[in-house]
C-alpha cells in the first residue's frame, strides 16, 4: 500500500533524509523510531506529500506522490508532529471543515463523518470549545480525529500519542490496533513499549538512513534479555 | 476546482470568529470615513459626490491591506496549520484563490459598509450614481491587488511583521510610480518614456479614472493582471 523508494531531502547542506526505502502493506502497523532529527518527521512529510523530495519518490495504493499528489492525499490520513489546528475554531466546526475537504459535502454526510471522528477519538464533551482553549492531549485528540475522518486505507501518524495521559494512550493503542486490520499504518514513536504493543513491525532510522527493518520479535531477539533501550541505544549510537 | 468552496467559506468565516475582524472594519471605517471628513472636507466642498472619500483609498489600503493580508499565509506557517492543509486534497492553486477570494470578499464587506455615506450624500443632494457606483468599482478592484500583493509577501515569511513592513513597501513603490512629486523626481534621472511607463504601473494612475466615473477596460485589466500575476507567483513561492 505504501511504497517508499529511495527518498532523499536536503537542508542546505545537511542530509535530514538520505535514501530511505520501505514497503508497508494493509495490515501492517509500521512503528518508525529514531533519535531526535533522525529525520522520521520529514520522512513522512514527503510521503503525505508535504514536502518535495530531493531525488525518490513514495507510491500510496499506487499513486506517485511527486506526481499526483491530491491522489495520493486523498488516500491518507496524516497526523503531523504537534497537532496543528485552526485554533478559533471549534472542535466541531474544524472537523466540519475537513469532513467538507474530504468530500463531504452534503449537510447529514459531513455531519455522520464529524459525529464519528468525535465518538472514535471520545471529543464529544469538548465539541463546543475552541481548539485553541484545549489541553495539550485533547488537541492531539482532535488531530487525530481530523486523520481518521474520512476512514482512509493509509494512516500516517507522527507521535500519535505524544501529550496523552495513560489511560488516553492505550485507549489511542487499542483504537489504532483495531482499524489496522483493514489499513496500512506508519506510527512515528518515542515509546518503545508502544511499538513491541501494537506494531508488526519496526524500522528505526539513524542519520537520515534505516538501520533497522524487521519485526518487533526479531528486534527483541537481538539482544535477549537486555532492555529495549538498551538495544536502541547500542544501535543508534554505534555509527554517530 | 471545487475545493475552493470549503476553504473559501472557512476563511471568510474566520474573520469573524475572530475580534481582530471587528476592529479591521471599525478602524477602516473611521479612517475612510474620517480623512473625507476632516481632510477631504466632505461638506465644505458643497458637493453631492464621495469624491472626497474614494480619492484617499490608494492611501488608505497602504496601510490597512496590509493589515489585513499580512496573516493570510505566515500565520499558517507559523502554527503549523500548512502542514494540515497541504496534506488536504487540494492544490496550491485552490487554496492561494480560496483564500484570496475570502480575504477579498473581506475587503468588499468593509468597503460596502460605507454605504451610509451613499446615502449622505443622496439625501443631501443629487449624486452622480455612475460616477459612485464606478468608483466603488475601481476601489474593489484595487484592493484586489493590494491584496494580492500582500498574500504573495506573507507567503515569503512565517513572522507577520516582516509580512506587513513587505506589503506596505512594495504597495508603496506601486503607489508612488503615478504620484507626480515622485515622477517628477524620476523625470530628472530616467527619460520621459521609461517614467511614463513605470507609471503606468501605478495603483493612483488606474483608480483615478474610476472616481471620475470613466471605466476604462485597460484599467480593469491592469487590475486584475496585476492580481493574476501576483497570485501566480504566490503559487511558485508555496510550492518552492
Ligand atoms: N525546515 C528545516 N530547515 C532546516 N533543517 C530542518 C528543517 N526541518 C528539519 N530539519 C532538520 O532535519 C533533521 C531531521 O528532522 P526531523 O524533524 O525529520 O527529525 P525527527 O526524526 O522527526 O526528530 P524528532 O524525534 O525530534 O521528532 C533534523 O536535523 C532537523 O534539524
Ligand atoms: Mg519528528
Amino acid at each position: 500500500m505504501i511504497e517508499v523508494k529511495g527518498l532523499v531531502k536536503h537542508y542546505g547542506s545537511k542530509r535530514a533524509v538520505d535514501g530511505v526505502s520501505f514497503t508497508v502493506n494493509r495490515g501492517d502497523i509500521l512503528g518508525f523510531l529514531g533519535p531526535n532529527g533522525a529525520g522520521k518527521s520529514t520522512t513522512m512529510k514527503m510521503i503525505t506529500g508535504f514536502l518535495r523530495p530531493n531525488a525518490g519518490t513514495a507510491l500510496v495504493n499506487g499513486h506517485d506522490v511527486t506526481r499526483d499528489p491530491v491522489a495520493v492525499k486523498k488516500q491518507l490520513g496524516y497526523l503531523p508532529e504537534s497537532a496543528p489546528a485552526y485554533g478559533e475554531m471549534t472542535v466541531e466546526e474544524f472537523l466540519g471543515f475537513i469532513a467538507e475537504t474530504r468530500d463531504f459535502r452534503a449537510r447529514d454526510a459531513r455531519d455522520a463523518q464529524v459525529e464519528r471522528a468525535l465518538g472514535l477519538t471520545q471529543l464529544a464533551p469538548v465539541r463546543r470549545q475552541t481548539i485553541e482553549t484545549l489541553s495539550k492531549g485533547y488537541k492531539q485528540r482532535v488531530g487525530f480525529a481530523q486523520a481518521l475522518l474520512h476512514n482512509p486505507p493509509v494512516l500516517i501518524l507522527d507521535e500519535p500519542t505524544d501529550g496523552l495521559d495513560p489511560n488516553q494512550k492505550n485507549e489511542v493503542r487499542a483504537l489504532i490496533k483495531n482499524l489496522a486490520a483493514e489499513k496500512a499504518v506508519v506510527l512515528s514513536t518515542h515509546i518503545l513499549e508502544e511499538v513491541e504493543a501494537i506494531c508488526t513491525r519496526v524500522i528505526i532510522i539513524s542519520q537520515g538512513k534505516v538501520v533497522v527493518d524487521e519485526t518487533p520479535a526479531q528486534f527483541r531477539a537481538r539482544q535477549p534479555g537486555a532492555r529495549l533501550d538498551a538495544i536502541f541505544r547500542s544501535l543508534t549510537t554505534s555509527d554517530a | 476546482m471545487s475545493q475552493i468552496t470549503p476553504v473559501f467559506k472557512r476563511e471568510f468565516l474566520g474573520y469573524f470568529r475572530s475580534p481582530v475582524a471587528y476592529v479591521f472594519l471599525v478602524v477602516f471605517l473611521m479612517a475612510s470615513v474620517g480623512l473625507a471628513f476632516f481632510i477631504g472636507g466632505f461638506f465644505r466642498t458643497n458637493l453631492a459626490s464621495l469624491e472626497s472619500f474614494f480619492v484617499f483609498h490608494p492611501w488608505l489600503f497602504l496601510f490597512l491591506i496590509p493589515a489585513a493580508g499580512m496573516r493570510l499565509w505566515s500565520e499558517e506557517k507559523r502554527t503549523g496549520t500548512v502542514e494540515l492543509l497541504f496534506t488536504l486534497p487540494i492544490t496550491t492553486l485552490e487554496a492561494v484563490l480560496a483564500k484570496f477570494f475570502a480575504a477579498w470578499a473581506f475587503l468588499t464587506v468593509a468597503i460596502l459598509l460605507s454605504f451610509p455615506m451613499v446615502i449622505t450624500v443622496g439625501y443631501l443632494g443629487d449624486p452622480d450614481w455612475g460616477v459612485i457606483a464606478s468608483s466603488y468599482l475601481g476601489s474593489i478592484l484595487m484592493a484586489g491587488s493590494y491584496l494580492g500583493v500582500c498574500s504573495l509577501t506573507s507567503a515569503l515569511t512565517r513572522n507577520q511583521v516582516i509580512s506587513f513592513v513587505l506589503s506596505v513597501l512594495a504597495c508603496l513603490v506601486l503607489l508612488f510610480l503615478g504620484w507626480s512629486v515622485f515622477n517628477s523626481v524620476l523625470h530628472s534621472v530616467f527619460p520621459v518614456w521609461l517614467v511614463d511607463l513605470l507609471a503606468n504601473f501605478s495603483f493612483a494612475t488606474h483608480f483615478n479614472a474610476f472616481t471620475k466615473g470613466i471605466i476604462d477596460p485597460k484599467d480593469v485589466v491592469f487590475f486584475l493582471s496585476l492580481t493574476g500575476f501576483t497570485l501566480f507567483l504566490n503559487v511558485v513561492a508555496l510550492e518552492r
